[in-house]
Parts: structure tokens; C-alpha cells; sequence
């Protein structure tokens, strides 16, 4: 075993790097999933309400088919996305804790000393494995101690963790097979994406008796979901997805013998010899385009998504004074379809501002990067530097909420005959959002103006807002706690009454903080 | 005519340590100026003042008849710089980068681009991250030899490159300077490549310059090494000004003499009678590394 040399102390190091996050987004998850049992018990007392909330054919989409009425089940068809989040998170830790490491030439610094071969590979899927079963485990105690059976608590726990290693897996095979780690995430992320659309494609023709439902049973995240918690627990699953796992990590390590250190599989592809690029906004595009259309393709499928589910919803509401409730306080508008929507429109608004700020961070990224310098050494000005990235920080949200608004339009104005009305309607209520994204990557603007070491406090605001939002969802919440959050402040749209009023003091508060973190960026040092 | 650079008294803090203590830096026009110091010396400190990405807490720097802070922009029209660490844009290729940072800077001589790609063997179609460390030197040096600049500010632009290239390196700084009259600030570590290039230099330690002159001038400071067989005791010779580390092994006198205070030591040798003496040229190396050491015994 002298190829899994030093991997213990690998093990260390990674535990070291990710102290904080690890533990963050395990702690979360099981917070969030525990959260749901009480307040969807409260939401659905009853098995008939929580059938006929499952059996909408866009939730279908989303979650897939309700494996039975009671609440365990329930809960867990309602987590259904859940699991993908943690294969996504496994598989962006070990890219990067392995691929990274290569590209950065760490891996070569360390592979230098005591280190075996396939000691960096190990030690992230230990470690990714490890925590997956610690998440199962706090899972599972967690769901438990809610009064819900042992043996489904135990299930869900490994409906999470069995997401998680395979697609950890995943990630282990993509990062030997690309120089690239951003390369790498893009085909596990793709992976990752192929098997929800599968399962998606699938549970929605199963659903319409159609001919295409033994697609699921291609898509990995369909075998972990068909565990069946709290109804037949088929434990014979967990044993296929452990089995999967293991195959992969046989492939990785297969793969990784037969390559070098820093090399891929997958040939680099070589570049043109001059350039077109020739202005700080050229380069910007350049380093932003990819962002940018991730970001509008996705906010364009969830459009699609809440779109079609928008009439569903509407007609279970009719009948469900607490899901009325519950999505007055998100909207408060009057309509019922209206206040779902416009409850939607804010939480894409949420995501939006994600979007805002990690693309106000690329500047932190070159600047700690050095990359930085050389271009500032040119006859291009902070000012100009800065502009060029804050464009893309500011309109590509913009573009983002454009393709929701436009796509949930299409998608709801088909399903009930009206896309002319429906149309306008949303493109407007999407870009309503702006103001308070705005306020947001402002506040980023000015950390990484006057605190550039700080810089990852900017993800503070699009977190705090997030979190308010879901609470004041789900439970009522005193005023002032609301009043935090920008989005709190927007006109509830579709629906609702217009007053600009609000909206004007966003756009100042935006346009002076932003400018403020400017005029901090011009008189700091850089890098710094 | 005017220097291209200079500084006064520059002091830049990070907190509590003092990153440059009173700096004061002349670069002539037209000069290839060598800028050496210890690790830590606060080198690369004053090259970003000079180019406007950090501000000086005290004191005052010209660049080019500029305030290197508020004229930034204007100002780096004119000159290039090549830092010791080049970082690149992973997905774009070398060819790619040089253009995009040549047009930023005004302009990039298509002609004069190539003869360098030939020159430093460079091929500029590999992706930035394909690049070992010499090569993504070669990239800024490319880019910044390729614009049509005063001024050069170069921060140990040699670091990976292998001999033969830095033998390209030395011939091209040499023609800008000779043929294009450039000015060129070097700062470097390796001493061949100080001598062979810079017609003045200044070396800094702990954010000061401790010396600045010629190479010439420079040698007056070393020290010469002396042993000697002498007839007679060895009265006085300790007290003479210029003499250290004076010590005797196995009957001979061992010491180093200040090059300037070489004649009235000699004259005190004879006077007692010397049998054999054995005298060591002053090195460069040795004045650096004497100039280098933290508590310098000057």
C-alpha cells in the first residue's frame, strides 16, 4: 500500500482547509430537512391534502412520484432535491481537493514528499465519503427524533449519503479526465444535471402513462430516491448505489495510473496564436461569458418549471387554507396563482442576487489571483477595470431574471391559453427584482472595495435574505427581521400595487454604496 | 536631463512592520538601472508604488515627470512591467494574452512580436495553463518588450528561465537600451546578469538603500583579503582605520582591509617587514552578501 502513503495526513489537511464549510453545509442540510417534518406536518395534517399536493404534474417534475400518504413520506418527497444538492456539493469537494490541487501545483509541492500515488484521490474520497455518512447518521438521528420510524429515518439518511458517494465518485472520474478543474466540474456537473433531467423526463411519463418512463431507471438520483423511506425501505438500493460507487472509484483510480500528474486524459486544445481581445470589457466577456450563460439557462428551466406548475398549485390552493397562508406571506398579493407567483419571483430574485455577487467576486479572484496586475499596468484605469466586471455583475443578473420572466411567461401563458397577458406580466415582475439585487452586489462592491481580505463576508447578504425569506415562508416573523432584507421591500409582483417610492431608495441605496466601495477600491492598494 | 524615476523617502507600513523605511531611488534616463536586495527587501514594495497599484504612506515618487498614483493610466502608456510571479488567464492562450495586454497598453508592433516569439522560443498557441513557470515569463516579457515604451520596470524577470534564455534576455534589454535608449529598472538577484546589464545600481535592505553608484564605485567599498608572514610583531596594525577581523593562525596574520584604506596598511606591513603575503581581490559577491547580512558590520 505504499501508493496510499501520507494519506492520513492528506486526510488532515483537507479537514484543516475545510473546517468551517464541511461541518457548515452538513449542519445545514440536516437543519433544513429536519425543519420540514414539523412544518409540513403542519401544512398537511391530513394523507388526502398531501396526495393531492404530490400528484401535480409539475411537482411530479421536480420531486417525482409520492411513494405514499404518510409523513415520512411526504417530508421526504418533498426534500426530493435535497440529495442533489448534496451530489453536487460531494462532487465540487472532491474536483476540488484533487484536480485543483493539480492545476494549481500544489499536488506537485506535496506528491514531492511521502505521498503515495493515489494518496490526494483517497484522501478527498474519504473524506467526502466520510462526511456523507456523518451527514446520514446526524440525518437520520435527526428525522428520528421528530417521531418518525427508525428504520425510514435510516433509509432517507442513506438516500442522502448514497447521492452523495456516487456522485463523489463522479467527480473522482471527471477530474482525471481534464487539465482543467473548471473543465472537470463541467462534466460532473453535467452528469449531475443529466440524471435529474432522466428521472425528471421519466417520473413525468410514468405520471401520463407514457412510453418513456424506464427512463428513470437510468438516472442514479431515480435508484436513490426509490429506496422508498418510510414506505418499503428497499434496502437492495442502497447496495446498488454502494456498488456503482465502487465501480467508479475503480475507474478514477484505473484512470489515474495511466496518466501524469497535471495532465489530463482529455487533450488541451491549443489556442490561436493572436488575439482579438483587446480592452479591459473584451477580457471581462471573455471571463465571464460561461457564468453568464450557466446562470441564464438555469434561471430559464426554472422559469419553465414554476411556470408550469403555476396552475396546479392554483387549483390546491383553492382547497388548502394553509398553503394560502403560506404563500400570502411570501406574495401577499390577492390572487391566488398571483401571490404563488410572485412568491416565486422572489426566491429566483434570491438566487439572483447569488449570481450577482459571485460575479462582483471575479474581481477579488484576479486580484488574489495576480492576474490583476498586468492589466492594471496597462493604460487601463481602475475605474475601467472595475466597470468591466461590474457589468457583467450588474446586467448579467438582469439578462438571468429576463430569461426567468420571459420562460415562466411562455410556460404559464400556455397552460391556461394567454401568453400575450401572461408575458409582459412576468418579464416585469422578474425584473422588479433588480433593486434588491442590486443592493446586494453594491454591498459586495463595497467589501471588496474596503475590505477586500473580507471579501466572502459579501455572501453574507444573498444568505441572510435567503434565510429570512424561507423563515417568514414558513413561520410569521417579526417586521424588523424582514425589514433586512431588500426583498422585503419590493412591490409583490405579479399582482400586487406598484408604489416606486421603494424602489427609488433601493436603486440610491444601491448606486451610493457601490459607489462608495468604488471610490474605496481607487484610493486602496491593489493587489492587496 | 531629467531622471526617470525618483524617489524620496518613501515609507510604506503593513501594519506594523515597515515594508520601506525612507527609500530614495534615482534612475537616470536612459540607464539600465539594477535594483538588488535580500528577499523581504521591500523590491517589489517600490515597484508598485512606481506603478500606482500601492500608495506610499510618506514621502514622494516621480515616474516619468508623473505622480505615479494619480497619473497612473496616463502614465503606463508609456512604460511596460513584468512581475517576478506571472499569473495568466488559464483559457487563453499566449499569443491571446500578449495582444490583449499590448492594445490595452496602446498598441502592439506585429513585426516586432514575432521576432520575439522566435527570439525566447515561445509557442503562443498553448492554452496559459499549459505553460510551465519560464514559459509565462516569456509571455510578459514578450508582451512588455514588444511595446513601444520609455520605460521598463522589470521584477526579477529572469526567475525560470533557463540559461540560454536568459542569454536572449540580456541581449534584448541590452538593445533596448543601446539602440532604443530605454530605460530599464532591473531588479535581480543574479549578480552575472547585474553586471552584464546595469550601469548603476542600488541595493536596498530592510526598506532603505544602503548603496547606490556604479559597479565601479561599488568596489571601492569591498574589502580586500590579506594574509601575511611577518619579521616582526604585529604592533599597531589593529588600530589602523580600514582593518577587520584580525586574527593569526600558526604565526601568519590573517585580515580584511577596506579597498580605499589598502596604501597606509601596506606601508605599516613593511615597516615591520613582511616574509610572504598573500592578497585576495575584493568580489562583488562578497560586498553583496556583506550588504545583504541583517546587522551589516560596515
Amino acid at each position: 500500500m505504499k501508493s496510499l502513503a501520507g494519506t492520513g495526513g492528506l486526510i488532515r489537511l483537507i479537514l484543516r482547509r475545510d473546517r468551517v464549510v464541511l461541518p457548515l453545509w452538513i449542519v445545514l442540510l440536516v437543519a433544513i430537512s429536519v425543519s420540514y417534518v414539523q412544518e409540513y406536518g403542519d401544512l398537511f395534517p391530513t394523507p388526502e391534502s398531501r396526495v393531492k399536493y404530490a400528484s401535480n404534474a409539475g411537482f411530479i417534475t421536480l420531486y417525482g412520484e409520492l411513494s405514499g400518504p404518510s409523513l415520512g413520506e411526504f417530508v421526504t418527497w418533498r426534500l426530493g432535491f435535497v440529495p442533489v444538492m448534496v451530489g453536487l456539493i460531494s462532487l465540487l469537494t472532491i474536483i476540488r481537493h484533487t484536480r485543483v490541487e493539480e492545476e494549481t501545483g500544489r499536488r506537485e509541492l506535496l506528491g514531492a514528499t511521502v505521498v503515495g500515488r493515489h494518496a490526494q484521490l483517497a484522501a478527498a474520497l474519504i473524506t467526502v465519503l466520510g462526511a456523507n455518512l456523518v451527514l446520514a447518521v446526524l440525518l437520520a438521528l435527526g428525522m428520528h427524533s421528530q417521531d418518525l420510524p427508525l428504520a425510514g429515518s435510516v433509509a432517507i439518511g442513506i438516500v442522502y449519503a448514497g447521492t452523495g458517494w456516487l456522485f463523489a465518485a463522479i467527480g473522482a472520474v471527471a477530474a482525471q479526465l481534464t487539465a482543467s478543474a473548471g473543465a472537470a466540474r463541467g462534466i460532473a456537473i453535467g452528469v449531475l444535471g443529466g440524471a435529474y433531467v432522466l428521472r425528471a423526463a421519466g417520473d413525468t411519463s410514468a405520471h401520463t402513462d407514457g412510453p418513456l418512463a424506464w427512463l428513470s431507471y437510468l438516472s442514479p438520483i431515480a435508484w436513490a430516491q426509490r429506496i422508498h423511506p418510510y414506505a418499503d425501505n428497499r434496502w437492495w438500493l442502497a447496495v446498488v448505489l454502494l456498488a456503482a460507487t465502487v465501480l467508479l472509484v475503480i475507474t478514477a483510480v484505473s484512470l489515474a495510473v495511466r496518466r501524469d500528474v497535471g495532465a489530463g486524459l482529455l487533450p488541451d486544445r491549443l489556442g490561436p496564436t493572436d488575439g482579438t481581445l483587446g480592452s479591459p470589457l473584451a477580457l471581462a466577456w471573455r471571463l465571464h461569458r460561461g457564468l453568464l450563460a450557466a446562470w441564464t439557462v438555469g434561471f430559464a428551466l426554472l422559469g419553465l418549471l414554476f411556470g408550469g406548475v403555476a396552475e396546479g398549485v392554483g387549483d390546491m390552493m383553492r382547497d388548502d387554507p394553509g398553503i394560502q397562508e403560506m404563500f400570502q406571506r411570501m406574495g401577499g398579493a390577492a390572487g391566488l396563482i398571483d401571490s404563488f407567483l410572485a412568491g416565486v419571483m422572489m426566491l429566483v430574485g434570491l438566487i439572483a442576487s447569488a449570481y450577482a455577487v459571485q460575479a462582483t467576486l471575479r474581481m477579488r479572484v484576479e486580484e488574489s489571483s495576480g492576474r490583476v496586475e498586468p492589466v492594471l499596468a496597462t493604460a487601463t484605469s481602475r475605474w475601467q477595470w472595475a466597470a468591466s466586471h461590474l457589468v457583467f455583475s450588474l446586467l448579467g443578473p438582469a439578462v438571468a431574471l429576463l430569461a426567468a420572466g420571459v420562460a415562466e411567461g411562455l410556460a404559464y401563458g400556455a397552460a391556461i391559453g394567454d401568453v400575450g397577458g401572461q408575458l409582459p406580466r412576468l418579464v416585469g415582475a422578474a425584473l422588479t427584482q433588480l433593486p434588491a439585487v442590486w443592493v446586494l452586489a453594491a454591498i459586495a462592491i463595497a467589501i471588496f472595495g474596503f475590505f477586500p481580505q473580507a471579501s466572502m463576508a459579501s455572501w453574507a447578504g444573498p444568505t441572510v435574505c435567503i434565510l429570512i425569506g424561507l423563515v417568514s415562508a414558513g413561520v410569521s416573523t417579526a417586521d424588523w427581521i424582514r425589514d433586512i432584507s431588500p426583498f422585503t421591500h419590493l412591490p409583490s409582483l405579479p399582482g400586487g400595487s406598484v408604489s416606486a417610492g421603494p424602489l427609488i431608495v433601493l436603486l440610491a441605496i444601491a448606486v451610493v454604496v457601490g459607489l462608495a466601495g468604488l471610490v474605496g477600491l481607487r484610493r486602496r492598494d491593489l493587489p492587496a | 536631463m531629467p531622471a526617470a524615476i525618483s524617489t524620496e523617502g518613501l515609507v510604506k507600513r503593513f501594519g506594523r512592520t515597515h515594508a520601506l523605511d525612507g527609500l530614495d531611488l534615482t534612475v537616470r534616463t536612459g540607464e539600465v538601472h539594477g535594483f538588488l536586495g535580500p528577499n523581504g527587501a521591500g523590491k517589489t514594495t517600490t515597484i508598485r508604488i512606481l506603478l500606482g497599484m500601492t500608495r506610499s504612506d510618506e514621502g514622494k515618487a516621480v515616474v516619468l515627470d508623473g505622480d505615479p498614483w494619480t497619473d497612473a493610466t496616463e502614465l503606463h502608456r508609456r512604460l511596460a512591467y513584468v512581475p517576478g510571479d506571472v499569473t495568466l488567464w488559464p483559457n487563453l492562450s499566449g499569443g491571446e494574452a500578449i495582444d490583449l495586454l499590448g492594445r490595452m497598453r496602446g498598441g502592439v508592433d506585429k513585426k516586432r512580436k514575432a521576432e520575439l516569439l522566435e527570439r525566447f522560443d515561445l509557442d503562443p498557441r498553448k492554452k496559459a495553463r499549459a505553460y510551465s513557470k519560464g514559459n509565462r515569463q516569456k509571455v510578459a516579457l514578450v508582451a512588455a518588450f514588444a511595446s513601444d515604451v520609455e520605460l521598463l520596470l522589470l521584477d526579477e524577470p529572469t526567475s525560470g528561465l533557463d540559461p540560454l534564455m536568459e542569454e536572449v534576455f540580456r541581449e534584448v534589454v541590452q538593445e533596448i537600451s543601446d539602440r532604443d535608449g530605454r530605460t530599464v529598472l532591473l531588479s535581480s538577484h543574479i549578480l552575472s546578469e547585474v553586471e552584464a546589464l546595469c550601469d548603476r545600481v542600488t541595493i536596498i535592505r530592510a526598506g532603505r538603500a544602503v548603496e547606490s553608484g556604479t559597479l565601479n564605485e561599488l568596489r571601492h567599498l569591498t574589502r580586500t583579503s590579506i594574509q601575511a608572514e611577518l619579521v616582526g610583531p604585529m604592533d599597531g596594525l589593529a588600530q589602523l582605520t580600514g582593518v577587520h577581523d584580525l586574527k593569526t593562525i600558526d604565526g601568519r596574520v590573517q585580515f580584511d582591509v577596506d579597498t580605499d584604506e589598502i596604501n597606509p596598511v601596506l606601508r605599516r606591513l613593511t615597516e615591520i617587514g613582511v616574509r610572504s603575503l598573500v592578497s585576495q581581490p575584493p568580489s562583488l559577491e562578497e560586498l553583496f552578501l556583506r550588504l545583504y547580512e541583517p546587522e551589516a558590520v560596515r
